[in-house]
């Protein structure tokens, strides 16, 4: 299975997940796990997904995603699993 | 399974900290390409080069964002040019046909720097070596993305003191011939001692004929991510500072082992080596002067400094070589002054002189690097320079190089600017007695006593 990280961060406002997720949907990516916190009115997201199955290039999710987080006023990153798991697990 | 303090923590590196790849860098042989008729020599090198590294950039582009780490360079090095030109060339200016040939094809497949415009003399010259080293002047002023390097000398060899001598020269011509740029031809030369074959970093970059037919090198940096981590360690112990420099070299490496490998597969051309260095660029907070101030230097070049550098170089090799298979090139601290802003800082405020520097490059990666100094200095002056510097590496099995810019019509107190990556300098001053007595004696230093290990 290949596997993207993707992360938003930015101002909280109404939404943010729903755009997230109709892209993925609309992309055939599968969400594996997702998790989400407020820290001082800060929006943290973090989901792990199954880019597999894409019917798009994975560097073109990264940048239609940074597009849609533009628009929302987020910063969000779609990245390959390997780059985190190379850096932090032996 | 990853979380999300990890993620944040990489993130931060790569947005903040100025973590990325450095460059990739693809070596290609040119042997193959050795004809005796210019025309087809330059045909064959351009067609080798345009079709080998065809996808290099746009690969490299793709694996930036799928994993959202920059590579800020795709370069290619080849086979020394004066081997693959030998039976070609019988005047410099038809080696400088060679140097518009790859200038083309690197603009061609749109890599920043082509290197290996070279020779590798540490024992003698032949009359192509030679005539390659006549004709850099001229290949530096024609061409944009050309780099140029000559190997005078090795720990195994001992100095070619003539080679030394022209080089001196031809250092002086090439700032003469680029003056209208602040000399920048200069920037894009450099001479070195036990060059390494596979180095992926510029101006010294060639591949050398111990390597395959293709090969893929890459250069990891991450000055800033360094200091980061060790703000963290302010008023404590040795050791807590050396693991966590470590630490950090550690997690830097992984991420070029992982590119390196993504780009070998990719582009079906075998991984060479990753080089792990700590190479500054002209951004703030990208600079291996600040590591050392972090270290706890009011100033680099301020006593200590040599002792910091010594620490660090060692720390980052300990940490990143467990990183990856193969580690290879120059590997350690970059000290160039006029890429790093913390470097030209310390030069402005007169902490940092060229003896200091000198002393530096006994313990870091390479050298003299990118270091402006006044246009009026002599040419034997320079091959003095040159010399010192080739000495350190000769003696201490390692390797050196002297990247030094004379900017004509500019004097200490002035500034030099060389633009993008290669940044600005402030020039600094020479020692100006004479050695010209010493530089003008004919023949070769020899190898050192301990090069004899048989």
């Amino acid at each position: 299975m290949k596997k993207c990280i993707i992360t938003v961060v930015g101002k909280d406002s109404v939404g943010i997940i729903a755009k997230v997720c109709t892209y993925l949907a609309e992309t055939n990516i599968n969400i594996l796990n997702i998790s989400q916190t407020i820290v001082d009115g800060y929006f943290n997201m973090m989901a792990v997904a199954d880019v597999e199955n894409s019917k798009k290039e994975l560097d073109i999710v990264a940048v239609e995603l940074r597009d849609i987080g533009l628009q929302i006023g987020v910063n969000i990153h779609c990245q390959r699993e390997e780059i985190f798991e190379k850096m932090h697990r032996l | 399974m990853i979380n999300f303090y990890e993620v944040v923590e990489t993130n931060q590196m790569i947005e903040e900290e100025n973590l990325d790849v450095r460059t990739i860098t693809l070596g290609i042989s040119l042997m193959d390409c050795i004809d005796s008729d210019l025309d087809r020599l330059n045909e064959k090198i351009y067609k080798k080069i345009t079709t080998l590294a065809k996808d290099l950039v746009s690969t490299g582009e793709k694996i930036e964002s799928e994993f959202g780490i920059p590579i800020v360079n795709k370069r290619i090095s080849i086979t020394p040019v004066a081997l693959v030109g030998g039976s070609a060339c019988k005047k410099p200016e038809d080696f400088v046909t060679i140097a518009e040939t790859l200038d083309k094809a690197a603009k061609e497949v749109r890599v920043n720097f082509i290197g290996g415009y070279s020779a590798i003399v540490s024992k003698g010259m032949t009359k192509s070596d030679e005539l390659l080293i006549r004709s850099i002047p001229m290949a530096m002023a024609k061409t944009e993305r050309v780099c140029s390097s000559v190997n005078v000398g090795s720990t195994k060899t001992g100095i070619d003191m003539d080679a030394v001598r022209l080089c001196g020269e031809i250092v002086k011509e090439t700032a003469e011939m680029t003056k209208d740029k602040d000399s920048i031809g200069c920037a894009k030369f450099v001479v070195l001692c036990n060059a390494p074959d596979d180095n992926p970093f510029m101006a010294g970059a060639f591949l050398g004929v111990t390597e395959g037919d293709a090969v893929i090198n890459v250069g990891v940096s991450g000055p800033g991510v360094v200091k980061r981590a060790i703000e963290k360690c302010r008023g404590k112990g040795f050791q807590e500072l050396c693991d966590t420099i470590k630490k950090t070299a550690f997690k830097v490496t992984r991420v070029g082992q992982l590119v390196a490998g993504e780009a070998s597969k990719r582009l079906g051309i075998p991984f060479g080596i990753i080089d792990l260095s700590l190479a500054p660029t002209p951004a703030v907070g990208d600079s291996v002067a600040e590591i050392l101030e972090e270290i706890g230097l009011e100033r680099v070049g301020a006593p200590g400094t040599t002792a910091a550098l010594a620490m660090l170089n060692d720390q980052v090799k300990k940490g990143g070589v467990m990183a990856s298979s193969y580690v290879g090139g120059l590997s350690g601290a970059f000290i160039p002054v006029s890429e790093d802003q913390g470097m030209i800082d310390a030069v402005n405020a007169g902490s940092l002189c060229i003896e200091k520097l000198e002393a530096m490059t006994c313990v870091c990666s390479v050298g003299l690097d990118m270091i402006a100094i006044p246009g009026k200095t002599k040419a034997t002056t320079i091959s003095g320079i040159i010399a010192d510097e080739m000495a350190i590496g000769m003696v201490n099995q390692k390797t050196t190089a002297v990247r030094v810019i004379p900017v004509v019509g500019k004097d200490v107190g002035d500034m030099a600017e060389f633009g993008g990556l290669l940044g600005y300098a402030p020039i600094m001053p020479v020692n100006e007695f004479d050695c010209s007595a010493f530089v003008n004696r004919k023949g070769r230093i020899p190898a050192p006593i301990h090069s004899f290990k048989n």
